[in-house]
């Protein structure tokens, strides 16, 4: 290009690039105030709320080991997981670049199936949080609760019976987790179903006959994006 | 499939354009159905949209009878309406739900879909000189997921329990909770499902508005040579795609609430003796997330009406629109404010006053950019040249009810006076006014515009100046006397007045709005009889520029086929408002695709 190029005199995309990636970055933009709207509500609830369930407490099983208190590991094998599908669509764009679609379709294998272990590893996540029983005292009995949108038995604990026991936490987290952790999992889900296209696509030489690769450059935006969105998630449901 | 690759074309394709003559081969249903033209999809929208326009039209018909003659009874509405009107009398339940099914029908359906739906469609690519929109296939899944809300919506009109009916704000903790009312039952969860469908509809458009804007302009047409039109469909399709996915959110909140047991938005709550288990939620975050898309939706109606009326404006009164960078500068001023304004509707549930004096003073500052505007109106009109065609009357009443409607504004959003005025018939007053009648104003201004190139006809001007002054005398007479009522105290969203000593004065004041709008009502026939027979027997054009106006749009042949200009696209070499400037053949106005003669300055 030269350096007097008029970019903004029309005749010529201003950002030289093609209407579908001006067009998925703005969509973007639009879901993150979804994201961000999720995010705030949860954050107004839940600094409006004297006591939150402690996340070291409620996050440390990890499948197979049994009762052992591996706090945050789990999510962490899962945030590994879903950063590591973002790698594989870098390299599975790289490799589109180079119009290489062997690269292009392994990368983009790795990063479907990177996609449904994150959603397996979510299922198990919300499958043991809704089974597993916690003690919870409640009216001076002592009930059995799993973690729901409707039940919380992650409160303070008090002493009952000369023994420390739960009370009931707050319903807002079960339904803010659930809601919100849902929510990404259906971005997730809907990029796994994308991504298993553009492997159609690619592998049936689609943009081999088009002479370009941009549709996973595209698919990218959007998983990347959904990765981003993991990371503000895990920070704000996990960390904090 | 290669012609429709160029239409996808971004500006690689804008190059070889002339090479393409556009005939595919087209069936009905590729042609009047699904069809992937901008023109033809805002057409879809415009009629859809018009549908709707009855039907809320006729809700408000059917709650004023209410209003107006509360004593009387009505049989024929028996007949219609069956156990809704039992007796002749609208019921309770059915009243709110007419109430709720008039805004959201209004605000959404009509002033949302079908007025940036059809203009944006119509307008984006004719005027800046583009083949198409940017993804025509998105482009007409935006019409069909706003066709799917529809029906949705539609339907809910006849489930057993009836529609929604908490107001269009569909406030919890009644729309989350089934057992509260009658329209919060199937008829919300219709309500959200449908709103839902519709932000998708909304996003599609809008993502196709602001890419086919900033990429796909032809040569020459640099941002600051736009018509203002193409300026405030950017800025509102801007807005729509910043604040819908916000009322997502809570909508998608409140189908948890009442679905599936969660409390987002619900806390301490005894519906009929028994105590509700959900607890900590909030029903005002759920007015913050409303009102975060509810606030800029005002402007979502407004802007595409300002756009549309500062052309209208320009072209007949002969003269350049006065002062083009105030307007998209306070175009862009608007857009950023009104996102920043939403608590202004909150004032009175419990917020911070110190918080409320912030958004006292950022809703006030709408009124600067709002006054330019207007000041900028009246100077392209002064000393202009002026023609009366029905266009321009209803861009000039545009301004007026935009600033009758406007300078209450400036009364409500102070929240100190907003105790006293909220929730009554001023607040209706103000701004059915300034949003709802002035933004169909600027719709009508842009249908009997451009509806020659939409059609290649004329409408017919003796019932369009009928259509106009009915509807503007009306208006004026079934809202200003509301302002009255408004600060007297009489609240929105009552039933029956009779039975307040206080109110009983406006008895016949009531009767009176409720005569002028089945009156208005009945003249919108007008319109449509217009515009519906000038489609097939309308006066034929005689001139492809029947305005003499210098947009790119009027450079098209008489009824543009897929891909607008046969040739190549028309190269842009000046601003659009050359007018009261003399052209090549004695002319009064030089459009934008002449070049820039040797006399002349550059713009």
């Amino acid at each position: 290009m030269p350096a007097d190029t008029k970019w903004w005199s029309g005749g010529r995309s201003p950002f030289n690039a093609s209407y579908g990636k001006v067009m998925m970055w703005y969509f973007l933009m639009s879901d993150a105030f979804t994201f961000g709207a999720f995010l705030i509500s949860y954050g107004t609830i839940r600094f409006s709320v004297n006591n939150w369930a402690d996340p070291n407490h409620v996050f440390n099983a990890f499948p197979l080991a049994g009762h052992a208190n591996l706090p945050l590991a789990f999510v962490s094998l899962m945030t590994f997981i879903l950063i590591f599908s973002s790698v594989t669509m870098v390299l599975a764009v790289h490799e589109g670049h180079n119009m290489n679609r062997k690269g292009v379709e392994k990368y983009m294998i790795l990063t479907i199936l990177g996609g449904i272990a994150f959603l397996s590893c979510q299922a198990w996540e919300w499958t043991h949080l809704i089974t597993g029983d916690h003690a919870v005292l409640v009216n001076g009995q002592i009930e059995h609760w799993g973690t729901t949108v409707t039940r919380n038995p992650w409160g303070p604990e008090v002493l009952h019976n000369g023994q420390m026991i739960a009370t009931p936490g707050p319903v807002a987290f079960g339904g803010y987790f659930f809601g919100i952790t849902g929510f990404h999992g259906f971005h997730v889900m809907s990029g796994v179903v994308v991504n298993i296209i553009m492997y159609l696509k690619t592998k049936m030489g689609h943009f081999d006959q088009r002479g370009h690769y941009e549709m996973i450059e595209k698919a990218g935006l959007y998983w990347h994006f959904v990765d981003l969105v993991w990371v503000f998630v895990f920070l704000c449901f996990y960390l904090v | 499939m290669s012609s429709e690759a160029v239409l996808h074309g971004s500006s690689a394709h804008l190059a070889d354009d002339a090479h393409h003559v556009h005939h595919h081969h087209e069936t009905f249903i590729t042609k009047y159905v699904f069809s992937q033209d901008h023109k033809m999809i805002a057409k879809q929208f415009l009629i859809t949209g018009m549908i709707w326009a009855v039907i809320g039209g006729l809700f408000s018909v059917i709650f004023r009878l209410q209003l107006g003659y509360p004593d009387q009874t009505f049989p024929w509405l028996e007949d219609i309406l069956g156990h809704w009107a039992k007796g002749g009398k609208i019921q309770p339940e059915f009243y709110y739900a007419l109430v709720t099914m008039h805004g959201t029908v209004l605000v959404f359906f009509v002033l949302t879909a079908g007025l940036s739906g059809t203009f944006a469609n119509f307008l984006i690519p004719l005027q800046i000189g583009a083949r198409d929109m940017a993804s025509p296939l998105l482009n007409m899944l935006s019409y069909w997921f706003f066709f799917i809300a529809s029906v949705i919506m539609i339907s809910s009109l006849f489930v057993q329990t009836g529609p929604a009916a908490g107001g269009w704000t569909v406030y919890p903790p009644l729309s989350a909770l089934g057992d509260a009312s009658q329209g919060s039952k199937i008829g919300m969860d219709l309500w959200l499902i449908s709103m839902a469908i519709f932000i998708v509809s909304s996003l599609l458009g809008g993502l196709n508005y602001i890419t086919t804007i900033l990429t796909m302009r032809t040569k020459g047409m640099s941002m600051t040579r736009m018509p203002l039109t193409m300026w405030a469909l950017f800025f509102t399709a801007v807005l729509g795609v910043l604040s819908f996915p916000v009322l997502l959110s809570g909508c998608i909140l409140l189908i948890f609430d009442r679905n599936l047991g969660t409390s987002f938005f619900l806390s301490d709550i005894v519906v009929a003796g028994k105590i509700l288990p959900n607890e900590g939620g909030s029903a005002i975050l759920f007015q913050h997330l409303f009102w975060f898309l509810g606030h800029p939706e005002v402007y979502i109606i407004m802007l595409p009406a300002m756009g549309m009326v500062s052309e209208i404006l320009s072209i007949n009164s002969r003269k350049p629109i006065f002062g083009y960078m105030a307007m998209v500068g306070s175009l862009f001023a608007i857009c950023t404010l009104a996102l920043l304004v939403w608590a202004h509707h909150m004032f009175v549930t419990g917020l911070n006053p110190f918080l409320g004096a912030v958004f006292v003073l950022l809703t006030l500052l709408i009124a600067v950019p709002s006054a330019i505007k207007v000041f900028n109106w009246l100077t392209t009109l002064w000393k202009g040249n002026i023609r009366f065609t029905p266009a321009m009357l209803f861009a000039i009443g545009f301004v007026s009810l935009f600033i009758s409607g406007g300078l209450t504004g400036i009364f409500l959003g102070n929240s100190a006076l907003d105790i006293h005025l909220h929730d009554t018939y001023f607040v209706v007053a103000h701004f059915h006014i300034v949003m709802g009648v002035a933004s169909f104003f600027g719709m009508f201004a842009g249908v009997y515009h451009w509806f020659p190139k939409m059609y290649g006809r004329h409408m017919n001007h003796t019932l369009a100046y009928l259509h106009f002054w009915i509807t503007m005398v009306g208006a004026y007479l079934i809202f200003w006397p509301m302002h009255y009522q408004g600060l007297s105290g009489m609240p929105r969203r009552y039933y029956d007045f009779s039975n307040w000593e206080s109110f009983k004065q406006y008895a016949e004041l009531n009767q009176f709005i409720s005569l002028v709008v089945i009156i208005v009502f009945a003249a919108q026939f007008l319109f449509l009889f217009n515009f519906f027979y000038s489609i097939f027997k309308g006066r034929k054009l005689t001139d492809l520029n029947p305005w003499g106006a210098n947009t790119l749009e009027w450079t098209t042949p008489l009824r543009p086929g897929h891909g607008n200009w046969p040739g190549e696209i028309p190269e842009v070499h000046r601003w659009a408002y050359d007018y009261a400037k003399e052209g090549k053949n004695g002319e009064d106005f030089i459009p934008q695709n002449v070049p820039v003669g040797e006399d002349e300055t550059r713009h």
